[in-house]
């Protein structure tokens, strides 16, 4: 995977004069921080065993709710990131305790709580698009920035910021923390992680709500890229950063995952698009690209482990 | 099948508070012949492509393809409908595109069924990550073909599928009716339907007692996707247009009402009857709330609340009803 990004990287910086420019890296940054950040959160919930539909929902909420309350009574990114993060967490919660109590697929759960979240938004809403944000929050902010040979202004803005922090943060997460064994370990297999110990109601309220956090964030940064809240802006995405964790090796059944494998998955999505538009090919076949890739990446892995499987007559007796 | 079925019984016990609550509420005019002809004429497109999600659910897969291969099928037949038909074409050479534009939309749906279901069962990829790919790939043709835009214009008879009735009975009903009668036999009485239910509850058992499970699976995901070529004809005669984008909404939809009549997600269980009830609740939520003056949004959200609701019953009695049993 590496090795394809790597050529792909090589291959366009010399097809393209653009490609390898920092103009283009950091555009390519800001524009897919929003599907970065919100796969680390995927991330964690598939390495737990589980999915999350509706992380879209519980961002647009997130999202709308907060543009709201800054539109009409001001306030900070302080209270913006803590508005989002209680929604988020609270709406994350309610996901992680049906799956819990109900024990149903959470694709089902999470389906049906991505109908309730947001057709209630809708309807209370009106989907009326809202605009007219403060200063601060159009202005944005940045760590440092510079100019380039060709004039333009590039900086450390809170987009990529954002997504670094948010890699930082879950590596830390699922690789130094007990509480990340735990999620591998439930991922892993739920029965044997609670013998073990592992509070398996702890984790799965924790993994939902993580995720809403992360995706309420992710929102309110892509609402300050994108400078309108529409709410119908987010919803329908949530298979295209499904598609960039899976193209990244994680594992759909749990256990598996790397947030390496993520960001090369993100990266290969972005590279790509980004690659085709340089060199030219109709915006009209990027899907049919990206498509392909997704096929047969998956059709590679599963193929794999297919012949692993019959090499090693492993005579599975639970399956 | 009523007294074993716990979540079905609630579903019927559902749908006779929802009908008798919206009846008191709107003093007869939900059961006015316009409503339940409007309700008649909104369920079969919903309808026929939850089907074609329930036979995947019920092999233990999942086909997120089918509102992209329903798409795809409904503009190669509106492609096909608006470049070869002109003014002054014979009535003989209407009907043979017509027919051409049928089996033109039914033979891309085929195709991509037969691709799903390679790379499912040949392959082995999971089937949601196989039907996310040609879900991806299938939506970027379907955009490629139109350039983005509309395709629209139809002739009466094309028209006729979506919008006409026979006897006061809207024509799509009855395309819908076939369509779950025939899968209902497909899955209860022949040897491939006893295929598909073993494969969903255990594949490596029904591997080895014989059945040749890759053949099967192709076959389920075939099925499905024909079946989103007869939906893509009614959506198209719907809309009297076909775009890469109709009908993304239902995708989720979907899988809600197959979940919602009993069908198991993780496969092996559910029946057709089972699918169809729940549907008919769902129609009658947002035809009730629709006449009330509800946004429709409502509806979206309540189905959502309908479903845990039902989950959390079944859950309850099971729980309940336990203790009992060992006594």
């Amino acid at each position: 995977m590496l090795v394809v990004l790597f050529l792909m990287g090589a291959f366009l910086s010399v097809a393209t004069e653009d490609f390898f420019s920092l103009e283009n890296l950091f555009d390519l940054l800001v524009s897919y921080s929003f599907v970065g950040i919100m796969a680390t959160g995927l991330l964690v919930v598939l390495i737990s065993g589980g999915i999350d539909i509706s992380f879209t929902a519980t961002a647009t909420v997130a999202q709308y709710v907060v543009a709201m309350y800054i539109i009409k009574h001001g306030g900070s990114w302080f209270t913006a990131f803590a508005m989002a993060g209680a929604i988020g967490i609270t709406l994350g919660a309610i996901n992680g305790l049906l799956v819990h109590y109900l024990k149903v697929s959470a694709i089902i759960i999470t389906i049906s709580t991505l109908n309730i979240f947001y057709g209630l938004l809708i309807f209370i809403t009106k989907g009326k698009w809202l605009y007219d944000f403060p200063e601060w929050f159009v202005n944005g902010w940045e760590l440092f920035r510079f100019q380039s040979s060709s004039g333009n202004i590039y900086s450390l803005s809170m987009p990529i910021v954002a997504l670094i922090v948010a890699f930082a943060f879950t590596a830390f997460l699922l690789n130094k923390t007990v509480l990340g064994r735990g999620i591998y370990a439930m991922g892993g297999h739920q029965e044997a992680a609670k013998r073990m110990g592992f509070n398996i109601l702890g984790i799965h309220v924790f993994v939902y709500c993580y995720m809403g956090l992360v995706a309420a964030w992710a929102a309110i940064i892509q609402a300050q890229v994108v400078q309108t809240v529409a709410p119908n802006s987010i919803v329908g995405r949530e298979l295209e950063v499904l598609a960039a964790v899976v193209l990244g090796g994680a594992n759909l059944a749990g256990g598996a995952g790397s947030l390496l494998g993520t960001f090369l998955g993100v990266a290969l999505i972005a590279v790509l698009s980004n690659g085709l538009t340089l060199l030219g090919v109709s915006s009209y076949w990027h899907q049919i690209v990206i498509g392909f890739v997704i096929l047969i990446s998956v059709s590679v892995t599963a193929w794999n482990s297919k012949n692993k499987e019959r090499k090693g007559a492993d005579i599975d007796v639970e399956a | 099948m009523w007294k074993r079925d716990p979540l079905l019984r609630n579903l019927l016990l559902l749908l006779i508070v929802l009908v008798s609550g919206f009846s008191l509420v709107l003093h007869g005019q939900f059961f006015s012949m316009a409503n339940l002809q409007s309700m008649a004429f909104q369920l079969p497109e919903l309808g026929i492509l939850a089907i074609a999600m329930m036979i995947t659910m019920v092999s233990g897969g999942i086909n997120l393809s089918i509102i992209a291969t329903a798409n795809v099928a409904g503009i190669s037949a509106a492609y096909i409908l608006t470049s070869m038909l002109h003014e002054g074409i014979s009535a003989s050479g209407m009907v043979f595109v017509i027919l051409l534009a049928f089996s033109a939309a039914l033979f891309v749906s085929f195709i991509v069924g037969a691709i799903n279901g390679f790379v499912v069962s040949y392959i082995g990829v999971s089937a949601i990550l196989a039907t996310l790919g040609t879900m991806t790939v299938v939506e970027g043709l379907s955009v490629l073909i139109t350039k983005g835009s509309v395709i629209s214009g139809f002739p009466a008879p094309i028209l006729f599928i979506g919008n006409g009735t026979i006897a006061g009975i809207p024509v799509p009903l009855f395309i819908f009716a076939f369509c779950a009668i025939v899968v209902s036999i497909f899955l209860e009485k022949t040897p491939f339907g006893v295929g598909v239910y073993m494969i969903g509850s255990n594949i490596k058992a029904t591997d080895f007692s014989g059945i040749e499970v890759k053949k099967v699976l192709v076959k389920v995901y075939i099925l499905s996707g024909i079946l989103c070529g007869i939906a893509a004809l009614i959506m198209i005669s719907r809309f009297n247009s076909a775009r890469a984008g109709y009908g993304s909404s239902y995708l989720l939809v979907t899988v809600l009402a197959s979940v919602l009549g009993g069908i198991n997600p993780d496969g092996g269980f559910g029946k057709v009857a089972g699918l169809v009830i729940a549907l008919v609740v769902l129609q009658v939520i947002s035809s009730g709330l629709n006449l009330l003056g509800m946004s429709a949004h409502l509806a979206i959200a309540l189905w959502g609340g309908i479903l845990i609701f039902v989950i959390s019953l079944s859950v309850l009695k099971d729980k309940f009803s336990k203790p009992q049993a060992k006594a």
